[in-house]
């Protein structure tokens, strides 16, 4: 007897059209439109800083200090948005700033969460020793303030971009492991689990072909905060002087100069906080973004 | 001829507070035939699956597939054994991984099991068969793009029915494969199961509490209580001449659509549910639930 089925239209799914729909969920969100080509403009700005400058950001004009931005009374449009106390352009600095910026964000990021999902994804399926090994690990590193540690290590190995991205990498991967184990807590003892274990596939396979995609929509919404809170951490080691060498500009380190002259200057303090606070908000939505296309349910219709 | 031999198999779960899960469970499946094992929720059914499947390790006892003793095998010599036995689970909305398409997941155990069907060249060949084992349960092989989601709990279990067959197994354990679908699906899911057991000469191990569809399908019933085993026999003998008080019981358990036939059996039989032993109505719920 042949069973056939009532049910079933004829099959409209395609993978492309589903990478169609994807996009277009994506698009319908206007926020996330918006945050998105924020995003492009400041990837853009980062890697054309050296095309698109108007300045050299560590020239000097000591004539020009201090100069307030164009639209103000006493601005020049030869700097748009004024100058800093040792007269260089603040819109060069800010821009030459966002290649650090995005640069820590994003390389931290990545290292934090190839490190805390290959660590969730281990103590939550194997369970037993390894789990309560990885996550004392983890306690141990929860229990040291970041930006202490961050201070410490820069301290002692000194100072530069690939260490604070090292730095705030590693201290970043518990909540990562955290969300990614309990994720596979649940996860594995789903019926579809079971079953591949049953058929006889390999528990790589398991991890690689039935959890990680599983844990995609957390780890997506982790990722973007981390990498919000690794650009203002290094924010904030450069206003502490520890970040990057004191010639590269950052966003941290002109708040920490700006600071002084707050009273009299204060766009040499704002505009580079402006900067950090936009990008940290247009990543965060599109983490959120990110999060609900992630989740096949949610493009349904 | 015998194709799963059960011998005095055991599990107990908790280190402090010991329970006995499966109570040496001795059972033999022939080559061939549907072998129902019934009880009420939480006695152990799930558990014995679980150990003849060998996703748990036994406490004590064997399971002996073909002949040969599943915790002997060496970790290939155990993949190969799983080849011939696959696993429809009951719930079809947590069977499947939601984010593979439903031709990936019917091609799971060919890719697993299988080198030739990996890679490129052995792509065209999977979807092919793919496409025929999807023909085979009744669905349009047109689907194989799709997510899970976009089914409902019959088509669901169908796709679960075209996974296990992939690989032409020769048991196939099936764990309430119709409890979560509504009555008419399920006549039809019993119906595809019955003709593609003719059609492959497979062997089926139904582990249902629903005696309506055991009744149905079952050559032969194992009834299960608290962990051990209380009668086992021909559906005819079972369901005509139970021996045990507990098979009687469950029995009468089930509802009769006939309301005067109803009537009479409840002024005749005690109920159901009198005859509680003091030690508590049920066992606690199956802790395997935490498998691994």
């Amino acid at each position: 007897m042949t069973v056939t089925s009532p049910v079933l239209p004829a099959a409209a799914g395609t993978a492309t059209a589903h990478r169609h729909t994807v996009l277009r969920t994506l698009l319908r969100n206007r926020l996330a439109v918006v945050a998105l080509a924020v995003l492009a403009v400041l990837v853009l700005a980062a890697v054309l800083a050296p095309l698109i400058v108007p300045y050299d950001p560590n020239a000097q004009n000591l004539l020009q200090r201090l100069q307030p931005p164009a639209w103000l009374a006493g601005g020049h449009r030869a700097h748009l948005l004024g100058t800093d106390e040792l007269g260089r352009d603040m819109l060069s600095r800010v821009i030459y700033g966002t290649r650090v910026s995005l640069l820590v964000g994003a390389g931290a990021a990545l290292l934090a969460g190839t490190v805390g999902t290959a660590v969730g994804l281990v103590a939550g399926y194997f369970g037993g020793w390894p789990d309560r090994l990885l996550m004392r690990l983890a306690d141990v590193q929860l229990a040291f303030p970041a930006i202490l540690l961050a201070l410490a290590v820069i301290g002692f190995l000194g100072s530069g971009l690939g260490f604070v991205i090292l730095v705030l990498g590693f201290t970043g991967w518990v909540s990562y492991a955290r969300v990614v184990r309990s994720e596979v807590l649940s996860l594995r003892t789903r019926d579809f689990v079971t079953e591949a274990r049953a058929i006889g596939v390999t528990d790589t396979a398991i991890i690689r072909r039935h959890l990680l995609p599983n844990v995609t929509a957390p780890l997506a919404t982790i990722a973007t905060l981390h990498v919000a809170a690794a650009i203002v951490a290094e924010a904030s080691l450069s206003y502490l002087g520890l970040g990057v060498p004191k010639e590269t500009v950052t966003w941290g380190g002109m708040l920490a100069d700006g600071q002084l002259y707050l009273g009299t200057a204060w766009w040499v303090a704002v505009f580079p906080g402006l900067a950090l606070m936009i990008t940290s908000l247009a990543v965060n939505l599109t983490g959120d973004a990110l999060r609900d296309v992630a989740d096949p349910k949610a493009y349904r219709r | 001829m015998t194709l799963l031999e059960l011998d005095g198999l055991r599990k107990e779960f908790g280190a402090r507070h010991r329970t006995v899960a499966v109570d040496d469970v001795t059972l033999t499946v022939h080559e061939g035939e549907t072998l129902a094992l019934v009880g009420e929720s939480g006695c152990g059914k799930t558990t014995l699956t679980r150990l003849l499947l060998r996703l748990l390790e036994p406490t004590a006892g064997t399971v002996r597939f073909d002949g040969r003793d599943l915790a002997a095998l060496s970790t290939a010599e155990l993949r190969r054994v799983r080849r011939q036995m696959q696993v429809v689970l009951q719930d079809p909305y947590s069977s499947m991984n939601p984010r593979m398409r439903v031709h990936d997941i019917v091609a799971e155990p060919l890719v697993t099991h299988d080198p030739a069907a990996r890679g490129r060249r052995g792509r065209a060949a999977t979807a092919q068969r793919v496409a025929a084992l999807l023909e085979a349960v009744g669905l349009d092989p047109g689907i194989r793009d799709r997510y899970p989601h976009e089914f409902s709990g019959g088509q669901r279990q169908r796709v679960s029915i075209a996974r296990a067959l992939a690989l032409e197994p020769r048991l196939v354990v099936l764990d309430e494969p119709t409890s979560a679908l509504d009555v008419s699906v399920q006549a039809r899911v019993l119906d595809l199961l019955a003709e593609l057991q003719q059609r492959l000469g497979l062997t089926y191990l139904f582990v249902s509490h629903n005696l309506a569809v055991v009744r149905q399908v079952a050559d032969r019933v194992a009834v299960m209580r608290r962990g051990a085993l209380v009668e086992v026999g021909t559906a005819a003998d079972v369901f005509g001449a139970p021996r045990h008080p507990y098979t009687r019981q469950l029995l009468d358990a089930v509802p009769v659509p006939d309301p005067r036939r109803a009537r009479r059996t409840r002024d005749t039989a005690p109920p159901a549910n009198a005859p509680r032993d003091p030690a508590g109505p049920d066992r606690p719920a199956d802790p395997t639930g935490q498998v691994r």
